[in-house]
């Protein structure tokens, strides 16, 4: 019996994503199990979760009972931006929000306990306390985006069929990337998880409005400094047919794909500089 | 009196020891404001005069938003998860011990705490909404003086039922539940998200009839001098109105609350 696992680890060897994989799966079952101890709880701020979200939707819905156009886009468009954005934040939320208590790791300390385990820290900060009651902003961003996709009149064609899945896989993965980003950050600012917030949530919160809505310069600024446009500005504007304000070519909305990959890149870079810069607290 | 003075001088002191968080924080303010203020300049451009305001006083009112959101604490966080806490380990036991009384106590260290986040979140995100837009900032000095009055008052009611919120754990023990809907209803109902009376109907009424109105909604139109004269007496009247009730309401179930705590000797 032990020869032959022995030989199993040998035929797969062990890489370091097989790895962080792993261990962030193990640790996220160890805190469902915790949750679901739990289950009426869970429940309640699973409900919660969703309804602060929903607020923001109703929020746009009060809006559109004294407007028919914001920016020029109809409600059922503003739904679709909504719900595109809620749906991949809500996924990088689900697997990566934990990342702003690091910095609250880092000054008290607990952060050297998962330095001296044997799995990449990165796994064990993002599963660190993973909260399963997301599900509740992922549940209402894809309501919103259904509503959107029944009442929306567009001529679909497969290309703006498979655009919607990729839309939201790449923007989880782009704002999944900015959190790591906002994690690194605080290795220097340990009490600086509000700058991450800014980010993310903030990000969120731009890209539930059309683009016209505003300045040229802040658009400029979430296409190109912080590529969060890519989440779902520049896809879903092609799958509405909708001028891209910037005048960006046609072909920029298939790069969420590559943005997000790029993304992925610069943040692992920047999780790596930050990690080594760490330096323990003590007096 | 002196006691509660240090209180809140304690309290301030706390909050302004953290230089980092509290310069994350006005960065925040500033993000969130730039993004709701677009937003609302392009409802405001379709529709001016909007809900009785005009466009630049409809940004001001972001920018007051964004000012008061801490110092109101309208999404709550604050003394209250701590007091949570102290009344699940039974550490309340000590604070009901002290020659000092709960409530007070808790009140003056959250006026503290208000105080400092008016200062250091509220002016720096106010002064750079100034810059890029235009805002309808009061010249008259008293009604800067009836603002900050009718903020004070506003924090007072926040308190008032955050300390209803903390006082729950001694039946619930678990404040989560109760902390979340007080999280819901302040951002709703207190207008951060839209102003109330861009709320339809009855729901607008009764919005405006709750008490985290006091918390943004009146302390805004105050500063956008929509409350002169008498009806600025009836504002005040409304949050104090507020205030004493939920204050008495709190006083009630702390003297209640408070037997029924059993100190384990040991």
């Amino acid at each position: 019996m032990v020869q032959s696992e022995r030989t199993l680890e040998r035929e797969w060897p062990r890489s370091p994503l097989w790895e962080g994989l792993r261990a962030y799966g193990l640790i996220v079952a160890m805190w469902m199990r915790s949750t679901m101890a739990y289950r009426a709880s869970f429940a309640m701020t699973a409900f919660g979760n969703f309804a602060a979200t929903a607020f923001d939707f109703v929020t746009i819905l009060l809006m559109f009972s004294h407007v028919d156009q914001l920016g020029g886009y109809s409600l059922p468009e503003v739904a679709f931006l909504y719900g595109a954005a809620g749906a991949a934040f809500g996924l990088a939320d689900l697997a990566f929000g934990s990342m702003d208590r690091l910095g609250r790791r880092v000054r008290d300390g607990t952060l050297d306990t998962l330095l001296v385990r044997p799995a990449p820290v990165l796994a064990q900060v993002a599963a660190d306390r993973f909260a399963l009651r997301r599900l509740g902003r992922i549940v209402q961003g894809l309501l919103v985006l259904g509503y959107a996709l029944t009442t929306l009149d567009i001529a679909w064609t497969p290309l703006k069929v498979a655009m919607v899945p990729m839309m939201i896989l790449s923007g989880a993965v782009i704002f999944a990337s900015v959190f790591v980003a906002g994690g690194a950050f605080q290795f220097w600012a340990q009490d600086a998880a509000e700058v991450q917030n800014s980010f993310t949530y903030g990000g969120t919160t731009l890209l539930q409005y059309p683009p016209t809505v505003f300045a040229k310069d802040l658009v400029r600024g979430v296409t190109f400094v912080v590529p969060l446009a890519f989440v779902n500005w520049m896809p879903a504007l092609y799958v509405m047919d909708r001028d891209d304000p910037l005048g960006l070519p046609d072909w920029a909305a298939f790069l969420p794909p590559v943005v997000a990959v790029g993304c992925c890149a610069l943040a692992g870079l920047a999780w790596r500089v930050g990690l080594r810069a760490y330096r323990s607290t003590g007096s | 009196m002196r006691l509660y003075a240090v209180v809140a001088a304690g309290g301030f002191r706390r909050y302004a020891t953290y230089r980092t968080a509290t310069a994350a924080g006005v960065f925040t303010n500033t993000v969130f404001g730039f993004i709701v203020a677009y937003t609302y300049t392009a409802l405001w451009e379709q529709r001016p005069q909007l809900g009785g305001y005009d466009l630049s006083q409809a940004v001001t009112y972001v920018w007051i938003g964004q000012s008061l959101l801490m110092t109101c604490a309208m999404m709550g966080g604050g003394f209250e998860d701590e007091l949570m806490d102290r009344i699940r380990t039974g550490d309340v036991a000590i604070d009901l011990y002290r020659p000092a009384d709960l409530q007070l106590w808790w009140l003056a260290s959250d006026l503290g705490r208000a105080a400092f986040h008016l200062l250091g979140r509220g002016i720096v995100p106010m002064a750079l909404g100034a810059l890029a837009f235009e805002l309808s900032l009061p010249e008259n000095p008293l009604v800067w003086a009836a603002f900050l009055c009718s903020v004070f008052l506003g924090v007072v009611v926040s308190f008032a039922v955050r300390f209803l919120v903390a006082l729950s754990a001694f039946w619930l023990l678990d404040g989560a539940g109760v902390g979340q809907i007080t999280f819901l209803a302040g951002m709703f109902f207190s207008g951060m998200l839209l102003p109330l009376t861009l709320f339809p109907g009855l729901l607008g009424e009764v919005a405006r009839a709750l008490p985290w109105s006091s918390l943004l909604q009146i302390p805004a139109d105050v500063f956008l001098g929509r409350h002169t004269g008498w009806g600025l007496v009836g504002a005040f009247a409304f949050q104090a109105g507020w205030a004493l009730a939920l204050l008495a309401l709190g006083r009630l179930l702390q003297s209640v609350a408070t037997r029924r705590v059993v100190v384990q000797g040991g």
